[in-house]
């Protein structure tokens, strides 16, 4: 009896211990988590500060209105960000339409078979592609099969392909999230299935895609690889042509056909050259470069947390 | 085709309607089929897409083939095809891409999981919520930054560590590459934690577990095929993975299994040949289509296993 009850003050203690010791392992891991996430952190801030202080100095107006230069101080990066917008606009004008309209297709329209089978495992294996493969693939079809040379154009269409599985699979997420019972709704009153989509589905997805499309873009305006495969030019001291011109039609596309640089490429032209002045400058132009994908992906997200928080269906 | 069917040109109600709304019932008919029609021409771009990549890569390798044999392709340990006497060795190109993704790996994949553990099992509501995008916003920026980083400042640091370390190597690409992909790994990994039942940890803090039990124990294993996904896919980005490597790797094909050493991968040779001016249709222009195909073929090989392990979870619960 006696060694019974002054074994069980022992036993509560050990069990006591037991918990301390897996608690223990608790804030372990807690800890482990934490310093992994701030790795993380750190290596963004790092990233963010040797640019900054080795690129701010170069950030001036005559930065954004110069043309390359062979003089480190000289250069600046017009022709790069000229090119960047005009390539966007190509990318943009191409992948939202198709990328939109393939995914209420594929969410709305496509019957249960085969063909959409193969069209989504499609869609899924094409977000993986590494972006150079892109790149081979506009060598072959837009500058040698289509003839279009190292255009404006062909970059555009490039990234147009590579973000198109962004802006369909966003574009898919964006309707699937709508309630059956607004069809049901738009049908009971005789609505077709198109006057349904552009009525109904298409207004209320819009903030859903918008934000994939920013996303995309985002993306595009910082690839590189596959602007490198089709051979654009490293070092452009003009201007395509303007859009706008003063005689009639007063609207040119001469700019489609034009030789161009854009961010990116400008930024790793810099960094592979070995003065130290010119990784100045690469530095001031991936400045410019991350705060631009920044606050593309940060206004992205800042409208899929709205869009999250307003939605009460 | 439509789960809900439309009424108006059911025979019930056809008597109701004049013959006018009959004609323009048609009319609607037909414009509705254009329009799904067009819709389904969108939707079948991106399979062109893929054929058109398949075809192309094909096409220029098989002319490739035509005049390098495929053992020598395949075997060979030299990587010259500039040089006057070229050999076609893909070898070093190979090695050079699988260490530089095992480095990566090495860093993201524990790196990854155990971000999303903590998230999926640790942190508070309003922790993830602030983690999360963040990550979003790392895995967002373009990768030529990332070789900017990679090339200028983490190899300076290297070199004050490691000695006679090369100003280009694998090693610090490989690192930088690695906490490029944390962000993705991570995000598939807690996804696929998230997806386990509630009900899964209830039973187990029931029984007495505490958290890191239950997520060791019971969540991880649970979400198996998940996590497998991420580690595949993230396999599959640092392989496909150019601009880091192309920048700061060094450009040199050798075949060495020292990551100490500058080298080259494919996708770094693929850019280091875009930058010169190769004329259309030689065999060096065609180089680049044969290590296309290479890498093609890599990458789908692991993307179609690890979405089919994706999927896989998802239909778990």
């Amino acid at each position: 009896m006696s060694a019974a009850s002054s074994h069980a003050p022992d036993s509560v203690r050990e069990i006591r211990q037991l918990i301390a010791r897996h608690k223990r392992w608790d804030y372990i891991f807690v800890t482990i988590g934490l310093v992994c996430l701030m790795v993380g952190v750190i290596a963004f801030t790092a990233l963010f500060l040797s640019m900054l202080i080795q690129g701010a100095p170069r950030l001036s107006l005559d930065f954004f209105t110069s043309f390359p230069s062979r003089k480190p101080e000289m250069a600046g990066i017009l022709s790069a960000w000229v090119g960047s917008v005009l390539v966007m606009l190509v990318t943009a004008l191409a992948a939202v339409p198709l990328g939109v309209a393939a995914g209420v297709y594929l969410e709305e329209y496509a019957p249960k078979n085969w063909v959409t089978d193969i069209i989504e495992i499609n869609v899924t294996n094409l977000a993986g592609v590494p972006s150079i493969i892109y790149g081979l693939l506009a060598l072959g079809v837009f500058v040698y099969g289509l003839d279009l040379g190292r255009s404006i154009l062909s970059a555009g269409l490039t990234l147009a392909l590579l973000i198109l599985p962004v802006v369909i699979v966003a574009t898919r997420e964006a309707i699937r999230a709508i309630p059956v019972g607004i069809r049901e709704g738009a049908y009971a009153l005789g609505a077709t299935k198109w006057q349904t989509t552009r009525d109904h589905i298409l207004p209320y997805s819009s903030a859903g895609i918008l934000t994939g499309i920013i996303i995309g873009l985002a993306r595009a305006i910082g690839e590189t690889a596959p602007i490198i495969t089709i051979g654009a030019l490293t070092f452009i001291a003009f201007l395509p042509p303007a859009p706008l011109t003063t005689q009639p039609p007063f609207i040119s596309f001469e700019w489609l056909m034009a030789p161009f640089t854009v961010m990116p490429i400008q930024m790793f032209n810099w960094v592979s050259r070995p003065e130290e002045a010119f990784q100045v400058n690469a530095a001031a132009a991936g400045l410019v470069l991350v705060v631009m994908t920044l606050a593309m992906n940060g206004l992205a997200i800042w409208l899929r947390y709205r869009l999250r928080r307003n939605l009460k269906w | 085709m439509s789960s809900i069917p439309v009424t108006y040109d059911t025979e019930s109600h056809a008597a109701a309607l004049a013959a006018s709304g009959l004609r323009r019932g048609h009319a609607s008919r037909v414009k509705e089929r254009a329009i799904e029609f067009v819709l389904f021409l969108a939707a079948l771009s991106s399979v062109l897409t893929t054929v058109a990549i398949v075809v192309i890569l094909v096409e220029e390798s098989f002319q490739f083939f035509r005049q390098v044999p495929l053992s020598s392709f395949l075997f060979g340990t030299e990587w010259t095809p500039l040089f006057a006497e070229p050999k076609y060795g893909i070898l070093p190109l190979l090695t050079g891409t699988l260490m530089s993704s095992g480095i990566a790996l090495l860093v993201a994949v524990p790196m990854g999981t155990i971000i999303a553990i903590y998230l999926s099992e640790f942190a508070s509501f309003r922790a993830r919520e602030s983690a999360k995008p963040f990550l979003e916003l790392l895995a967002g920026i373009p990768t030529v930054v990332y070789g900017y980083f990679a090339l200028l400042f983490v190899t300076p640091i290297l070199q004050r560590i490691i000695p006679g370390l090369s100003g280009f190597n694998l090693l610090s690409a490989g690192l930088v590459m690695g906490i490029m992909i944390i962000p993705y790994v991570s995000s598939i990994c807690e996804d696929a934690m998230r997806a386990v039942p509630m009900a899964m940890r209830e039973g187990s803090y029931a029984m007495g577990a505490t958290r890191l039990q239950t997520a060791l124990r019971v969540v991880t294993p649970a979400a198996t095929s998940g996590i497998a996904a991420a580690y595949i896919l993230g396999i599959s980005r640092a392989v496909g993975e150019t601009m880091v490597l192309a920048i700061a790797a060094g450009n040199q094909p050798n075949f060495t299994a020292n990551p100490l050493e500058p080298a080259q991968t494919i996708t770094a040779y693929i850019v280091s040949v875009s930058l010169g001016d190769l004329p259309h249709g030689g065999v060096g222009y065609r180089t680049i289509f044969a290590a296309g195909l290479t890498l093609f073929i890599v990458t789908l090989f692991f993307n179609l296993i690890g979405h089919a392990m994706r999927k896989k979870f998802r239909e778990a619960y």
